[in-house]
């Protein structure tokens, strides 16, 4: 992987770990949902903030079928090889 | 888990949330006497949490033509405005739209909810893209789903930021939908539009301003936000609903750009439901007729509004940022809001509440909607028993 794919990887998991507070360790399989229990709206305001980092648009439809942290990172990554 | 087992978990984690507060949600409303009063089990309670802003749900004109229609035309239209649902009334209300906006054409649909599914749906599609305030109404949400468009948020009521986003888009723009609300539902605020439209006339774009809980309560004539900023002319598409100051059930968009008519040939929205019927047409033609006469209704509904928001401004409560007819009191947890609304009930007041994630940023709101009926007294009332609670509840 690029080192732009591990900086993604590294601030997405640095973001959910300060977002949820919680104990689960956040890596790249971790699930958003079931395991972090992230809802809709954070998610959709950590999607902003992503966008600002890294000055890409990412549609929120896109999101539907991520799941994980690494599901997110690879739709960041591929957003922005393609702007 | 199943399909069933899913919406059981749905239920045990809204119950896990608030034990006592199912009650809240879809309350049955036994008797309702008047525009401003109504009877909940077996008190007779104020309404503070109805749309219906300039009061006129009771208004004899608008019972009149709902009675007279129904005799002329029956119980309703039983087809699609594409088929056999348009009557002379339907017509009629889209001229009236079209008038009252000196717009070029208007275009009814069944309810408010379709009016913004039907339209953004019609407007954009896939490839296209759409930027909403991200504080945007479920309706406005979901008409963006449907269409299949790219959809991206900007920060609520925020130019800066809406800028920003918006320049990102680069030559997308040419094929971008902006979408504003008048007044927000949630706080009550309202759109910084002037700033909105010079960022659209600098980089481009289609502009569209759900007038949805302003049409009535701003401007002189009533139009909504667009008047009271004399920005009429610059937004592109304004869509509204029935529902509110017009006190019956249904939607509209109007614009100057011809291509509005071409939706009526795409938006599922539009075509495949039945038309609202004669009598909720005839109503909403008498209230129309009545909100842009109502001058003094929009007196009355403000002299309550900055009254009850001043009151509770001084008790302490935290507000939305604008007084006007939707006031919200943010508190800081589901179950001192749902504590509150149990105690204006008790007081025999009757208003919203709403949890999150129903309102913004995880906030819960006890949501007063003011309307132009509402007596000095009624008013005096409920802001008097604001201030007793808050001192029981909050401090």
């Amino acid at each position: 992987m690029s080192e732009s794919y591990d900086e993604i990887m590294q601030l997405l998991c640095d973001r959910l770990s300060s977002m949820t507070n919680s104990s689960v360790q956040v890596t790249a399989d971790t699930n958003l949902i079931s395991q972090l229990s992230i809802d809709s709206i954070k998610l959709l305001n950590l999607i902003m903030e992503i966008e600002d980092t890294f000055d890409v648009s990412i549609p929120i439809n896109a999101l539907a079928d991520v799941q994980t942290v690494r599901q997110l990172a690879d739709l960041v990554q591929k957003i922005k090889s393609a702007s | 888990m199943n399909l069933l087992e899913k919406l059981d978990a749905a239920a045990a984690a809204r119950k896990a949330m608030l034990p006592d507060g199912v009650g809240a949600f879809g309350i049955p409303i036994e008797e309702v006497y008047s525009a401003t009063e109504a009877r909940i089990g077996d008190r007779r309670v104020i309404l503070l949490g109805t749309n219906n802003y300039l009061g006129l749900t009771f208004s004899p004109e608008c019972i009149r033509a709902a009675h007279e229609a129904i005799d002329k035309e029956g119980t309703g239209t039983t087809g699609s405005r594409m088929a056999n649902g348009s009557y002379f009334g339907h017509r009629a209300l889209e001229r009236e739209f079209a008038d009252f906006y000196q717009c070029q054409s208007a275009i009814v649909f069944t309810t408010g909810y379709q009016a913004n599914l039907g339209t953004i749906s019609g407007l954009v599609g896939p490839g296209d893209t759409v930027l909403i305030d991200g504080d945007s109404h479920a309706s406005i949400y979901d008409g963006c789903i449907l269409s299949g468009a790219d959809i991206i948020r900007f920060k609520h009521n925020d130019p800066a930021d809406m800028e920003k986003r918006l320049r990102r888009l680069g030559s997308r723009i040419e094929t971008t939908l902006i979408i504003a609300e008048g007044i927000y539902s949630m706080l009550g605020d309202q759109a910084p539009l002037a700033e909105i439209v010079r960022i659209k006339n600098e980089y481009g774009g289609i502009l569209l301003l759900d007038e949805a809980h302003s049409l009535g309560v701003l401007g002189e004539t009533g139009q909504g936000l667009v008047e009271k900023v004399g920005l009429l002319r610059e937004v592109d598409f304004i869509t509204g609903t029935f529902s509110k100051s017009l006190c019956s059930i249904g939607g509209f968009c109007v614009s100057n750009h011809p291509q509005l008519d071409q939706l009526r040939y795409v938006s599922h929205p539009y075509i495949f439901t039945a038309s609202p019927s004669p009598a909720t047409i005839a109503s909403t033609r008498a209230a129309l007729e009545l909100l842009r006469k109502g001058s003094h209704l929009r007196k009355q509904l403000w002299d309550n509004c900055t009254q009850l928001y001043a009151r509770m401004q001084e008790t302490g409560y935290q507000l939305g940022p604008d007084p006007g007819p939707v006031i919200a009191a943010i508190l800081d947890t589901p179950q001192q809001a749902l504590l509150m609304w149990k105690s204006l009930l008790e007081h025999n007041i009757y208003v919203n509440l709403i949890l999150p994630p129903a309102a913004p940023e995880g906030k819960s709101l006890v949501r007063c909607s003011v309307n132009a009926a509402h007596t000095p007294e009624q008013i005096k009332y409920v802001g008097d028993t604001f201030a007793k609670l808050y001192s029981t509840i909050i401090s």
